[in-house]
């Protein structure tokens, strides 16, 4: 599949923001946040902002852009559907959430429990974004047990890092919480080695026999192309640059997501410039998730494109 | 609305049956879709330098043609490829905005162009690669089993049918309710063993394939001067030329 920025900056970007939501939520409702009044509110504008640009971002490659607000309406059958009527649900109580801290305090029944439904509808909205991909039957890549808790434990351990690095920003120190990217680190890259295992385990879901209906005539060529020229399915569908390059591709994104923000959080644990740490495997973490969704993409082979002999 | 109709027993599902014993390639199904397409219910249709290096639009038909088997029983089939207005469609679920949807009263899957966003989900939902993007009016397209010719009461009732069934030179194109039993396509399929393409991956497709015959057209040996019979002078040149 060929890989869209937009989407790939949907994935990403609302991976952090609502990742980091779940956590400040998470983290306020059992109390474990320092009741600093305006440490919380500028973290959930921090993951509001960051999922609102991905959201922004997958508005771009709609052919129809103003006609968006129809998609809130077939959540009955379509995740994609889900996915925008969870993003918005999840705005409001993440504000009254916000809000609330600053004004009834970070202890009030109420607070804590919109952090909790506010980190709750994140995560909602995390899930139906990686629906949409896994349930996609003609592409194999997509559509298994891996593609789901993955998109959970990247935005997880997105989440963490973007919040060490606030904290480390604002307290100077944030040692629980770079532990905390780091094990979410090595977990994540744990989860993308299986995942990796997986699909190279995997064999091709149909064959040219059966995808013409040959299959009592044994094996099937391609002989004659219907056109010389690609057309739209070869372009969507019919990317080949990461398999010829998956093995270097695969090294530099695990490496850059995982790796190396790991050993910042590691870093920034032992209390070495924990600020200045903490906001690199941040940004590290960014980059690299952006180059683990273009593979998560552009190593995606769909049935459709076995027509071609491809 | 995007969630599929109840399925109602004995329903029509209106679909093709292709038999890619008789198809011989000629692409005029095609050819005769486009042009009909063009300036009918999705019209109209890109058609970018088409007689130029880099020819690209958007077309509901494409012609394959693979060689199957292999060695002295192997053979060229010609294969057309549209959508199969499956039973269960999952390009039209995936939709989010409901321009997507199968029509319960006939089967047939459309694309109400007026609300498409341009997602494009619904070309990665199809294993057939059925659906084509057209990217100047941004929005999805695809076969509409030409709907507008076969309800359309301004034709003879002869031409309500597909442009490419109409097309067909070599009658490899068949047009009917595959829900009947009864129908001549349903009789035709039971006849010769039609197919459903990737049956496994539950699409549930309503359009049929008929595969090639198998039987082929018995030849005569060649003639050959068995040795020890005929002309004596002609053996004799037989001996010495094959020396």
């Amino acid at each position: 599949m060929t890989p869209a920025s937009s989407v790939l900056l949907l994935t990403t970007l609302t991976g952090f923001g609502y990742g980091l939501l779940a956590w400040v939520g998470i983290l306020a409702a059992f109390g474990l946040l320092p009741p600093a009044p305006l440490f919380l509110p500028v973290a959930v504008v921090v993951a509001l902002a960051f999922a609102n640009a991905g959201l922004t971002a997958s508005m771009l490659h709609l052919g129809h852009p103003e006609r968006a607000w129809r998609a809130f309406s077939q959540w009955r059958s379509s995740w994609l559907s889900r996915e925008g009527v969870a993003s918005l649900t999840t705005f409001p109580p993440a504000l009254a959430f916000a809000a609330l801290w600053w004004t009834l305090g970070p202890d009030a029944i109420a607070t804590r429990a919109l952090g909790l439904l506010a980190a709750a509808l994140g995560l909602v909205t995390v899930v139906c974004t990686a629906m949409i991909y896994a349930s996609l039957k003609p592409i194999r890549q997509w559509h298994n047990p891996h593609t789901t808790p993955d998109y959970l434990i990247f935005a997880v351990f997105s989440g963490a890092v973007l919040l060490a690095a606030l904290w480390a920003l604002w307290f100077g120190a944030a040692v629980a919480l770079a532990v905390a990217a780091l094990i979410a680190a090595l977990i994540a890259a744990c989860a993308k080695f299986a995942y990796w295992r997986y699909i190279d385990a995997q064999k091709p879901l149909v064959t040219l026999a059966s995808a013409t209906g040959l299959t009592a005539f044994g094996t099937v060529r391609p002989l004659d192309q219907p056109h010389f020229t690609e057309n739209y399915i070869l372009r969507e569908m019919g990317y080949q640059i990461a398999r010829k390059h998956a093995v270097k591709l695969r090294r530099i994104a695990v490496g850059l997501a995982f790796f190396v923000p790991a050993i910042l959080a590691l870093l920034a644990a032992l209390g070495i410039a924990p600020a200045i740490t903490t906001t690199a495997a941040t940004l590290v973490a960014l980059i690299g998730l952006f180059v683990e969704r273009w593979l998560f993409f552009a190593e995606a082979t769909h049935v459709a494109t076995i027509y071609y002999g491809r | 609305m995007t969630s599929l109709p109840q399925p109602v027993p004995g329903a029509k599902k209106l679909g093709l049956v292709i038999d890619l014993d008789t198809c011989v390639g000629c692409h005029a199904c095609a050819v005769n879709c486009k042009e009909w397409n063009t300036g009918g219910h999705h019209a109209p249709l890109p058609d970018h330098d088409p007689y130029g290096k880099n020819p690209d639009g958007v077309w509901f038909n494409r012609i394959h043609s693979y060689e199957a088997g292999c060695g002295s029983s192997s053979r060229t089939v010609n294969f057309p490829r549209s959508c199969l207005h499956c039973e269960q469609p999952q390009c039209v679920t995936v939709c989010p905005t409901g321009a997507s949807y199968k029509r319960a009263e006939d089967g047939i899957v459309l694309v109400n162009t007026d609300i498409c966003i341009g997602c494009k989900l619904c070309s990665w939902a199809c294993p057939y690669g059925a659906r084509e993007f057209d990217e100047d009016q941004g929005v999805m397209k695809k076969c509409t089993l030409c709907i507008d010719r076969i309800y359309n009461e301004a034709l003879p009732e002869a031409e309500r049918e597909p442009a490419c069934v109409a097309s067909c030179p070599s009658r490899a194109r068949h047009f009917g309710d595959l829900g009947d039993p009864d129908s001549p396509v349903s009789k035709l399929v039971a006849e010769r063993g039609g197919v459903a393409l990737m049956p496994e991956l539950g699409y549930a497709p309503v359009n049929r394939y008929l595969p090639p015959r198998k039987a082929t057209i018995p030849a005569k040996p060649l003639e050959r001067p068995a040795a020890g019979s005929g002309n004596a002078l002609l053996r004799l040149i037989d001996k010495v030329l094959s020396r």
